[in-house]
């Protein structure tokens, strides 16, 4: 039970340092240890290869999105246009 | 009974982001893709009428953008024979001397296919995006598309940075396994 409960902990800790890598953000010392893991997690394994793949895809894709700000100013607009189409 | 409502109040929320894109991939140009958006948001809330809920209203909209994208490029190319006229071949100093081959577009940088290819995966990603929770979809944009930093995201949307965290771990693994059945 214990022992399970200290693997589900090193998973999770390790899908956090995965996440954290796609953004650069993560340590040497985390990636190291990331490494470790990855090769006696068959799963965790996977969770990273699922993990680069979605990085590499978004990079290639390019996708671009409005701003929060600019989503605002939109909504504003479009509410006002609403209103004066009712009226 | 039409198969699909109509509801603008949810449109910036629903379809910004999509059509944004779509238009961005086409014009290359921030604040026109912002102003054409506007214009197709306006132009569908005229014609809401017409919509007889065949099609999804995404569909509709997009149909209503293509339209506009259409116009601005037919406006724009009203002028280009003036424009033409004024264009002169090399008015850059700096490259003065240069090899006529340099300024050739490169067959190899960009081509058709790729470019479809990316209009794709685009859609994927964003029909994989539609389908998140709202913060998990709102977190994942500002961190993986704009490319905000952590502190900044954690105070505009006052969670934590470990609740930042849990919410891009959700996100991306719901991403993950929508790419890999639609796309990967």
């Amino acid at each position: 039970m214990n022992t399970q409960m200290n693997i589900n902990k090193a998973c999770e800790k390790a899908n956090h340092v995965c996440d954290k890598s796609q953004y650069k953000e993560a340590s040497f010392l985390e990636k190291v240890k990331l490494n470790l893991h990855l090769i006696f997690c068959k799963a965790c394994r996977k969770y990273s290869s699922n993990n680069q793949k979605l990085t590499k895809k978004m990079h290639h894709a390019n996708v671009e999105c409005m701003h929060k700000q600019e989503k605002e100013v939109l909504k504003q607009n479009l509410t006002k246009a609403i209103k004066e189409q009712q009226n | 009974m039409p198969k699909h409502l109509i509801d603008p109040n949810k449109w910036i929320d629903l379809y910004s982001d999509y059509l944004f894109n779509y238009t961005i991939s086409r014009v290359n140009d921030r604040d026109l893709s912002k102003d054409l958006v506007q214009d197709t948001f306006f132009a569908g809330l005229k014609s809401m009428k017409n919509f007889k809920g065949e099609a999804s209203e995404r569909t509709w909209l997009i149909s209503i953008l293509k339209r506009k994208i259409i116009d601005y490029y037919r406006r724009i190319n009203s002028n280009k024979g003036k424009a033409e006229v004024r264009m002169s071949y090399n008015s850059d100093t700096e490259s003065e001397g240069d090899w006529l081959e340099e300024r050739v577009a490169d067959p190899f940088d960009k081509n058709a296919e790729s470019v479809i290819e990316n209009e794709e995966l685009g859609e994927a990603i964003y029909g994989c995006l539609g389908k998140l929770p709202e913060k998990q979809a709102t977190v994942f944009k500002m961190k993986t598309i704009e490319g905000i930093d952590t502190e900044t995201i954690c105070n505009e949307l006052n969670i934590t940075a470990s609740n930042l965290w849990v919410i891009i771990h959700r996100a991306r693994t719901a991403m993950a396994s929508c790419m890999e059945k639609n796309w990967f």
